[in-house]
């Protein structure tokens, strides 16, 4: 069971909260600019990574709060959470290579 | 004679609390100490079982968990629980046990003729029935369920109770042998909270089944301090009798602790009888030890054959010599230390080992104490007869160990005991993801890396560790590592105090002994996996037919899938495979090892999460009236809903046509309490609004009520609801009573993460308003009594809301409809609910009030073809398949959902249309969920046109009324259609609006 931190509670049970699937997809300013393919792309295609993916869980038995995460699909290692608005972290996290959950490099 | 093969002296067992116990109906004796194995043994009964398949005779095999033969059905009646191994169930007095998978009786069992049959039970027996002509299937099934199984599950509810627990810490460890102990030793003295985890009832791990020496004196005094140190520390938690079943994601473990099974049913009182831990470590060391790996001989199977460490374990830890003539078959050092303690304890022993030339300390020490070593050889038949073993028949090895030559030597006996080496138990490291890796001298697998986020350090024998000394450093370094990496940062090993014993030699890599016959060959079976009858006759069997994967070869010939999963068989099974395909075991690799280590009872896995604790109810204000006047429930999420209210003698048909026609000709009353009602406020709440609805909001005064429709982005319906201004920046939003969670979510998500620059606050209110609604031409009249207020069209106009208080509560009234006629939906603080709703139902009499339930409201709007988003609606409908296109706002600008009504898609000919349909026959009520059809044809394929969404047999209609989803709904209004029903037959129906009475708000 994933061990995820909401950026406001700090780290909580997975069971805790719910997933909303891939993160950093805004609602376009004018849809009507987009034309069938982009329109659909925005409403029905998301990506399915094998390895980093950025996604949107919600603190559900928690303080309710919307945040964005970014979890390996692979190993499970969640490399940070952090608040909507805040750019996308990159790899690697810290400057000893590690990242904001205090795992240290492997 | 009691007892016979009790030992007077030694052994952990207390001879002051002799215990009496009952096994297939017999009285027998043993001790406090004892397990249900041991005891068995300790009295002389060897035969405890029968196989799975073959019915085969089986006895006591090892003396823990990896146990495959001796299942039994511990208890009678309630507390009766299956497939329990007598290895780990402790003695209690009274205890009552019996044999399974056999009948009439363990000795004469008639099942014994699968064994006869063996040639019609191949591998993939299973599969293969599947593929027999289907029609003989109901003769196999029969003759499978009952061939095949195990104990029979209790008929009765549990009579125990079963706990749950959350636990965080530092360092837990799981094992609690030597190395276990001193990692906890070393984390404990840092201060660090440490949990201590062992299957058994005490500490001690294999140091309690040697003779070991630590320091100088036996090793039991070093467990005995080490345990008393623990228990003085504050932040260490002992539990014994607690097995580590599951190793998942960021070290959270899932524990089950014996609480009080040792107690017995009788003897345990208020305690639970065992209890769930889910452990969330941030460090976890993994001293789970060693499993014995067996060899693989000519009927290796007959009960008076076992482990040789188990031997060991009996002699010394049970006081029980379960032989007086003992041949120990070996390919390695460690069972000849078996060898000498049951030598020491009387009994007379032989050793046969597959080496051509044994040597070392071990080997002088037995040949000096007098026990015949026969070198390079090997069993090839077992004499069984009345239940046990009585003797073996040994030849020599060829050079290559895969042949047999000279003339078989008979060895008289009554107890084998085995011994292939040792396989680390490395089954949580695989289940945590952790990759194994092979190695070759030692012939097993052992942890490699370990998944990232599952942090810890393995120690000991569950890493190929064997030496004591080296399992005890061990410990104490992981122990000293894990607290420093959690933050304990003067943390330093436990002193490794020294432990001489004699060195081991390597061993023979020959784990399957050849006879005459080719293996699987011949008139004995070579079984690799006991508990499953599964044979190496069968994996050569799996390899032909083309099964090589290890993961085919596992279900195909079901070796590793019984209750012990293949604890004692895996790794022969894997080098079987090996050598067929001529390559090395790691290139065949493993199965994924996954939880749990050992079976969980349902009864730990559900704890208190039962009965009226399973899932939480949620009540209306109202809720009491309601049981009080007899309502049927209906569970509406986890609401409980009035069904419908019925009279003495009434039908649910009837009281739902009664309450229908009461609430359309007088006034009917509903507890609406459950719609979802949200509190919007703030600068942008309308511009939220706005957006998440598809019509306008911007008119709306205060005190008026709009409805609106909910559109996901793909421009379909989710739900609906009306809105209510309140004042400036102000609304009270309701859902339906389903989606109300929905909905609250839908709107924060938005808010949080697409706008969150909009000034708007959402707080749920659905509990804090009680709402009573009542409905019907006489609605006016009876809320007039109740209030001092003029109700007229002009006064109190369709669509708003105003407050004034209803028989003196405060409330907020609106005058909205779901019937279609005049109602006013009077909301009052929850704890006023009742009130109101008794005061309504007092003053009600004199209107002849009819309160009815949520069957009749769906009759009620389905009358008028008013919608129930999630039933009319599927998530593949929009507004203009619901012929609501006058709720979709041409002018106001962007809403959620809009841009997809162009979709080509959302936009063609030929979309399912919501209509009405009218059965032929006016009685009879369409199923919910049929398929509408272009007139019946003769044959399949029909042309599917859609669904039934809602049907009911309408009083005030006069006749059956049905909605339906349908292809081109709207173009085919006056055609005839049919409807196929479950039994073959159909209704011809009419298509029609779906308003199936018009008039009256
Ligand atoms: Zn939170």
């Amino acid at each position: 069971m994933l061990l995820i931190e909401c950026p406001w509670c700090g780290q909580r049970d997975q069971t805790e909260f719910h997933p909303h699937g891939e993160a950093h997809i805004a609602r376009p300013e004018d849809p009507d600019a987009l034309d069938e393919a982009a329109w659909g792309d925005y409403v029905f295609f998301r990506k399915n990574p094998k390895g980093l993916h950025y996604e949107r869980w919600v603190h559900s038995h928690g303080c309710r709060r919307w945040f964005n995460v970014m979890r390996d699909t692979v190993t499970d290692h969640i490399h940070a959470s952090y608040k909507p608005g805040d750019p996308k972290p990159e790899l690697p996290i810290t400057a000893d290579g590690g990242d904001t959950t205090g795992t240290p490099k492997t | 004679m009691s007892q016979p093969y009790r030992l007077d002296t030694g052994g952990r067992i207390n001879r002051a609390k002799p215990l009496r116990f009952w096994y297939d109906n017999q009285g027998y004796d043993g001790f406090e100490g004892d397990t249900l194995a041991s005891a068995l043994l300790a009295n002389g009964v060897f035969l405890v079982g029968r196989s799975f398949k073959y019915h085969r005779p089986r006895g006591v095999y090892s003396a823990g968990a990896e146990e495959p033969n001796a299942l039994v059905q511990l208890e009678t009646g309630a507390a009766t629980e299956p497939n329990r191994r007598a290895t780990e169930v402790e003695l209690y007095g009274e205890l009552n046990a019996a044999s399974q998978n056999c009948w009439p009786s363990v000795k004469y069992d008639l099942g014994v003729v699968n064994s006869w049959f063996s040639r019609l039970l191949p591998a993939g027996f299973y599969y293969k029935t599947f593929m027999w002509p289907a029609s003989l299937w109901t003769t196999y099934e029969k003759f499978i369920r009952r061939a095949a199984g195990l104990g029979r599950s209790p008929m009765e509810p549990d009579p125990d109770h079963y706990d749950k627990t959350h636990a965080h810490c530092d360092v837990l460890v799981v094992g609690g042998g030597p190395a276990g102990l001193q990692a906890a030793l070393s984390a404990g003295r840092t201060g660090a909270r440490v949990i201590l985890a062992d299957d058994k009832p005490e500490f001690g791990g294999a140091l309690l089944s040697g003779r070991d020496v630590i320091g100088d004196a036996p090793a039991t005094e070093w467990v005995e301090a080490t345990v008393a140190e623990l228990q003085g520390m504050r932040e260490v938690t002992l539990l014994p009798r607690t097995t580590v079943t599951g190793y998942y994601d960021y070290n959270f473990l899932v524990a089950n602790e014996r609480v009080s099974e040792h107690l017995g049913p009788r003897g345990r009182g208020e305690a639970p009888k065992e209890r769930l831990w889910k452990i969330r470590a941030k460090q976890v060391v993994l001293a789970t030890g060693a499993i014995e790996r067996p060899l693989v001989f000519a009927d290796n199977d007959r009960p008076g054959i076992m482990l040789a460490g188990a031997l060991r374990s009996y002699v010394n830890r049970y006081a029980v010599l379960p032989g007086r003539r003992i041949v120990v078959l070996t390919n390695n050092d460690s069972a000849y230390l078996a060898a000498l303690d049951a030598k020491d304890a009387g009994a007379a022993v032989e050793i046969v080992d597959t080496r051509t030339a044994p040597a070392g300390e071990l080997v002088d020490r037995a040949r000096s104490a007098g026990i015949p070593v026969h070198e390079n050889s090997a069993i090839t038949g077992v004499n069984y007869r009345g239940g046990r073993v009585r003797g073996v028949e040994v030849m020599q090895l060829d050079s290559d160990g895969r042949g047999v030559r000279g003339v078989g030597d008979k060895l008289n006996c009554d107890l084998v005991a085995v011994s292939g080496g040792w396989t680390p138990t490395v089954h949580l490291f695989s289940q945590a993801k952790g990759k194994l890796r092979y190695l070759d001298d030692e012939h097993c697998f052992v942890p490699g890396e370990r998944a990232i986020n599952n942090r810890g350090f393995e120690v000991g024998a569950c890493r190929a560790s064997w030496s004591l000394e080296t399992c005890l450093r061990e410990g104490a370094e992981a122990g000293a590592a894990a607290a420093l990496v959690t933050g304990f940062d003067r943390a330093e090993p436990a002193p490794s105090p020294a432990a001489p014993e004699p060195a081991q030699g390597p061993l023979r890599p020959l784990w399957i002994l050849p006879t005459v016959h080719p293996v699987g060959r011949g008139p004995r079976k070579h079984f690799h996996e006991l508990h499953n009858d599964s044979t190496v006759g069968d994996i050569e069997l799996a390899a032909r037919e083309g099964f090589v994967s290890v993961e085919h070869l596992k279900r195909y010939t079901t070796t590793g899938m019984g209750t012990d999963q293949g604890k004692t068989s895996n790794i022969n099974a894997l080098s079987v495979m090996a050598d067929l395909q001529g390559a090395a075991i790691p290139a065949v690799g493993t199965t994924t090892f996954r939880p749990p280590y050992t079976p969980l009872t349902f009864g730990s896995i559900v704890g208190h999460d039962r009965r009226e604790l399973f899932l939480q109810k949620r009540k209306t204000a109202m809720h009491p009236w309601h049981e009080k006047h007899g309502a049927v429930f209906e569970d509406v999420g986890d609401w409980k809903r009035p069904y419908y209210f019925p009279r003495a003698g009434e039908t649910m048909h009837d009281a739902v046509q009664r309450e229908c026609l009461a609430a359309r000709t007088g006034v009917g009353m509903i507890d609406a309490s459950t719609l979802g009602k949200i509190d919007i406020r703030g600068r942008d709440a309308l511009k939220l609004l706005n957006m998440v609805y598809t019509n306008a909001w911007d008119s709306l005064k205060p005190g008026r009520c709009r409805y609106g429709l909910m559109l996901n982005e793909h421009g379909m319906v989710f739900d609906d609801g009306v809105t209510t201004c309140l004042g400036e920046n102000h609304y009270h939003m309701t859902t339906t009573t389903g989606g109300a969670a929905r909905v609250m979510n839908w709107l924060e998500e938005w808010l949080q993460t697409e706008w969150p620059h909009w000034e708007v606050y959402c707080t749920s209110v659905t509990e804090q308003w009680a709402v009573t609604t009542i409905t019907g031409p006489r609605a006016r009249d009876l809320l007039a009594s109740l209030a001092d207020q003029p109700l007229d069209d002009d006064a109190f106009p369709f669509m708003s809301m105003q407050e004034f208080p209803v028989a003196g509560i405060p409330a907020r009234v609106f005058r909205i409809s779901f019937t279609g006629d005049t109602a006013f939906e009077i909301n009052v603080k929850a704890r006023y609910g009742l009130a109101l709703w008794e005061a309504l139902a007092e003053a009600g009499k004199a209107f002849d009030l009819c309160p009815y339930g949520t069957e009749t409201m769906h009759v009620l709007r389905a009358e008028k073809g008013f919608i129930i988003a999630g039933q009319d609606t599927d998530g593949t409908v929009t507004p203009m398949d619901l012929g609501m296109d006058w709720i979709v706002s041409k002018k106001k600008g962007d809403f959620i959902g809009r841009r997809s009504f162009a979709r080509t898609d959302t936009a063609r000919e030929g979309r399912k249309q919501l209509v009405g349909l009218l059965t032929e026959d006016p009685a009879f009520v369409l199923p919910e969920g049929s398929h509408v059809v272009e007139p019946l044809r003769e044959k399949p394929p029909m042309n599917m046109l859609g669904h039934v969404t809602s049907s009911y047999l309408s009083p005030n209609a006069g006749r059956s009324i049905a909605m339906a989803l349908i292809r081109d709904g709207f173009k085919r209004k006056g055609q005839t259609l049919d409807v196929s029903l479950m039994d073959g037959s159909s209704q011809r129906v009419t298509v029609t609006d779906p308003v199936f009475l018009r008039g009256e708000k």
